[in-house]
């Protein structure tokens, strides 16, 4: 009884240090954005001046809007190919180790070796880089991440019922579109939110990746530019809306699919 | 039967989508100069102005480090570019590389606003594929107001006193932090002689001992704060902190500096020379080029900009009024070829050192 | 799934089969690539200098990996032991920081750590007057950074066997006479195996080729693989030595893998005896 007391209040202590760790420093930033001052010195007063001076940022404007196009046009693609393949990998039921690997490498595969081996095809094709070259980037290790939370959902996919739609005359996208994408359609919306989320946040492969410029400048750039050229406060209040964004994305994600997080 | 039209059908959808997204997302047709730059090192409306003035428009992109922007132009055979400012000896690089275009002095008429010890410089005597924007000193930053006594030798810096201990920083970029040695040491700033290299690698791997960290783009704003009390700075990013901060002073130690030069280069890949031209001769308008001094507190090789300097500006920054005399018996940092290698092998071992 | 086979092989396979072709050729004197063959790229990886940095790149990530683990391990242990309803809850919470960007949470970091940051102005609010403490820069801030970005997925991997666990086995070792602290080391750890191995890779591989961290919290005084292949291509301009470091980083990432491949088999072996065993 006694024993079980001692053990429930450490489990409870262990949670309440742990989650202290993890939001302890981020909720710091979320304060600094609204102190007056901005400084991590003294509380100076409630204010959304940070805000409003990043709305008139316009080089962050701008690198807002190229993360967007990025994160949609990369997603967009990254699902319609990894969905696809997460279907013909589990159709087919038995397959190698090689295919296996191939779809698993993107997400493994360190971010820096990506990134400059890019860097060097690229370079080599004499191709001119921007946006459309991290976009390119991004697909590779989205499509991976698509593709495995649809395969999951796949797996307690009775095949049977596709055969039987076939087997009634259906053409294979009717199938389709009538049969295996509804059964999908949670986890291949989960998966796009996914990749969307990891799109936005990416730095390592977009930094070495990016043309000359503003036109190829996404977020996260902007803010690895702006953590190592001094800091104003300014990136408390961008931090705050980043964040924003992706945990509504996560959420969104989670709440449509359980079990990206739990499986 | 059924999944190859499946199949067929999706690689129809996937490639639609390929197309559309670069379509989406190709550079527009570039009809702006395209000028990369240090952030803040010019002014803010410089484009604008320069737009009003000849109608070109162009936009600025920034790069953190000399290093970073030569990844790029080499990466990219030096496309996507009109203009870059880099430090001198990464103009002469550039130039080695075969990605610079000659300057043509026909279409600069403001060359002659340069000292004429400008026009001479080692690095390109003539002027023959970079014009230099500013030029200065490397030396010590310290907080006159908490530094017991004032720096006079880089040994303060590289072997400091106990009350400065993990409060200096050094410049993290491979040449200027080798400099700090080499003339400590009183080798030539392009010494490429292994043994005494070696020295000066022993030399810095003892000062990274009390060293706070590297740094090339904050230092000032970490002596503003008080985080670091001395650091190796270049007097103009010194003079960023003096203006926040009038306790702080700029000393060139006795063992000297080397003379940077901060040059604009036009690439031989830009589709707009002419307007190339026309930029770099908009900034060495003898106006504007002022306004360059007096808002990013560096030197200009300017001469009827450098003397339109207020008499209160140069005292508030004694560093601006150096004569030009003094300033050019220092040695530039030259391309030193393929000894670069050891120079960047010495400063991984450096930094890698505990 | 051929249009994502192509992009993953175009995209994917061919640019780091690129990169090892790279390995074999020699640098031109600025930068750019000299078509000779060459093997001294790779003879260079094994240099005291760069072999040097391997073993203090693995040093770091293997000190954040085991404190990572550690800490996410017993979060894990705490979660999986709560109410059942709640933890997904605490899960998704645990997960959550993991999703928001990487610089920013590494950035929070030198908010917290630096000589006039808000630890100093906390410890001179309770009343402290001496010198401010110096952790920003250290090796100790770089591998807190790293700990801190990659400790939720430890959690997560960690939870998935601990929710697993057969109940009935920790009460039938207790029954057996077997102390709590006997009972978590005989029978509950090697049963989480899996999940520990497969954190600790995540954390390793992810801390190894790192970059980002030491560059803002190490202040440059750490050098890690990963700065050393950011170097070679974007400031020593010395791409093939650059793809030989890169390809030795997939070396160690391959051989990590295939060591947690190994402690997964060998668990599994386990886990099926031990609940065979208990459901019988």
């Amino acid at each position: 009884m006694n024993q079980s007391l001692t053990r429930t209040l450490g489990m409870r202590t262990i949670l309440v240090l742990v989650f202290a760790f993890l939001y302890i420093p981020i909720a710091v930033l979320v304060a600094l954005s609204f102190n007056e001052g901005g400084l991590p010195t003294a509380w100076s007063g409630f204010s959304l001046k940070w805000y409003a001076s990043l709305a008139g940022n316009s080089a962050i404007l701008s690198a807002a809007l190229n993360t967007l196009i990025v994160a949609l046009v990369s997603t967009a693609i990254a699902t319609l190919l990894g969905t696809l393949l997460a279907i013909g990998v589990e159709m087919r039921r038995q397959y190698g180790k090689g295919l296996e690997a191939l779809i698993f490498a993107p997400m493994i595969i360190p971010d820096i070796v990506l990134a400059i081996a890019l860097l060097s095809f690229f370079s080599m094709l004499n191709l001119t880089m921007g946006l459309h070259t991290i976009i390119l980037a991004h697909v590779v290790f989205n499509l991976a991440f698509v593709c495995s939370v649809v395969r999951a959902r796949l797996k307690s996919f009775d095949w049977s019922i596709v055969e039987a739609s076939a087997d009634l005359g259906a053409s294979a996208v009717t199938t389709f579109r009538r049969v295996t994408l509804p059964v999908i359609a949670p986890a291949v919306i989960a998966g796009a939110l996914l990749a969307f989320t990891l799109s936005v946040d990416e730095f390592i492969i977009a930094f070495f990746t990016a043309g000359a410029g503003r036109a190829s400048t996404t977020l996260p750039m902007q803010i690895y530019a702006m953590i190592r050229f001094g800091i104003t406060p300014e990136i408390n209040a961008l931090a705050t809306i980043v964040m924003a964004v992706s945990i509504t994305a996560l959420t969104l994600s989670q709440r449509l699919n359980r079990g990206i997080i739990g499986q | 039967m059924t999944a190859t039209s499946l199949r067929r059908r999706a690689l129809k959808i996937s490639s639609i989508a390929l197309g559309l997204a670069l379509a989406l997302s190709a550079p527009a047709a570039a009809a702006n100069l395209v000028i990369s730059n240090w952030d803040g090192y010019m002014a803010p409306d410089a484009m604008a102005a320069f737009k009003t003035a000849t109608g070109v428009s162009g936009e600025v992109v920034v790069h953190a480090t000399n290093e970073e922007i030569m990844g790029k132009l080499i990466a990219a055979g030096g496309k996507g570019y009109d203009v870059v400012f880099v430090s001198s000896p990464f103009a002469e690089v550039l130039n080695k590389l075969g990605l610079t275009e000659p300057v043509d002095p026909a279409k600069i008429p403001n060359l002659a606003n340069l000292y004429p010890e400008a026009t001479k410089l080692p690095h390109d005597v003539g002027n023959t594929f970079s014009v230099p924007y500013t030029w200065g000193t490397t030396g010590l930053c310290y907080r006159s107001d908490l530094v017991k006594t004032a720096p006079t030798s880089w040994s303060d810096l590289l072997a400091p006193a106990d009350e400065l201990k993990g409060k200096t920083t050094m410049l993290a970029t491979d040449r200027w932090l080798l400099a700090a040695g080499q003339l400590d040491k009183g080798y030539s700033v392009n010494e490429t002689d292994p043994a005494k290299m070696a020295e000066v690698k022993d030399l810095l791997i003892s000062a990274k001992k009390t060293l706070l960290a590297y740094d090339d783009t904050t230092f000032y704003s970490k002596l503003v704060s008080g985080e670091a009390l001395m650091v190796q700075a270049w007097d103009g990013w010194c003079n960023y902190g003096i203006a926040d901060k009038p306790e702080i002073k700029y000393v060139i130690p006795k063992e000297g500096s080397d003379l940077w030069v901060d040059t604009m280069v036009v690439m031989k890949a830009s589709e707009h020379k002419d307007d190339a031209f026309k930029f770099i001769n908009f900034m060495l308008d003898a106006k504007n080029h002022a306004w360059a001094a007096q808002n990013i507190d560096y030197k200009v090789p300017n001469k009827p900009a450098m003397e339109s300097l207020p008499a209160d500006f140069l005292a508030k920054f004694p560093n601006m009024a150096m004569p030009v005399a003094d300033l050019v018996k220092f040695e530039q940092l030259r391309d030193v070829g393929e000894a670069q290698r050891d120079y960047s092998k010495i400063v991984s071992e450096i930094k890698a050192a505990q | 799934m051929a249009p994502a086979l192509v992009w993953l092989t175009a995209l994917m396979v061919v640019p780091c089969a690129l990169v090892l072709a790279l390995a074999f050729f020699r640098r031109g004197i600025y930068g750019g690539i000299d078509y000779t063959f060459t093997l001294e790229n790779f003879g260079l990886v094994f240099d005291p200098l760069y072999a040097g940095i391997f073993l203090k790149s693995a040093r770091i990530a293997g000190t954040a990996t085991l404190i990572a683990v550690v800490i996410g391990y017993a979060a894990a242990y705490a979660i999986a032991a709560a109410p059942r309803r709640w933890q997904p809850v605490f899960l998704f919470f645990a997960v959550l920081p993991f999703w928001s960007n990487y610089l920013i949470r590494t950035y929070a970091w030198i908010v917290l750590l630096n000589r006039e940051g808000l630890i100093t102005q906390l410890l001179r609010w309770f009343g402290y007057t001496g010198e401010p403490p110096s952790m920003l820069y250290t090796e100790g801030a770089v591998i807190a950074g790293l700990v801190y970005n990659y400790l939720p997925f430890v959690i997560l991997a960690c939870y998935a066997p601990l929710s697993r666990l057969n109940p009935e086995l920790a009460e039938a070792s207790r029954d057996l006479g077997a102390s709590a602290a006997t009972t978590f080391r005989r029978v509950i750890l090697p049963l989480t195996v899996p999940g520990i191995a497969a954190g600790a890779v995540f954390v390793f591989v992810l801390s190894i080729g790192n970059f980002v961290t030491p560059a803002l919290l190490g202040g440059g005084r750490f050098q890690m693989i990963g700065n050393l292949v950011y170097d070679q291509f974007l400031t020593a301009n010395d791409w093939p030595f650059g793809a030989a470091l890169a390809m030795a980083l997939i070396a160690i990432m391959l051989l990590v893998l295939m060591a947690q491949a190994l402690a997964a088999d060998r668990a599994a072996g386990r886990a099926a005896e031990a609940n065979g065993g208990a459901d019988g």
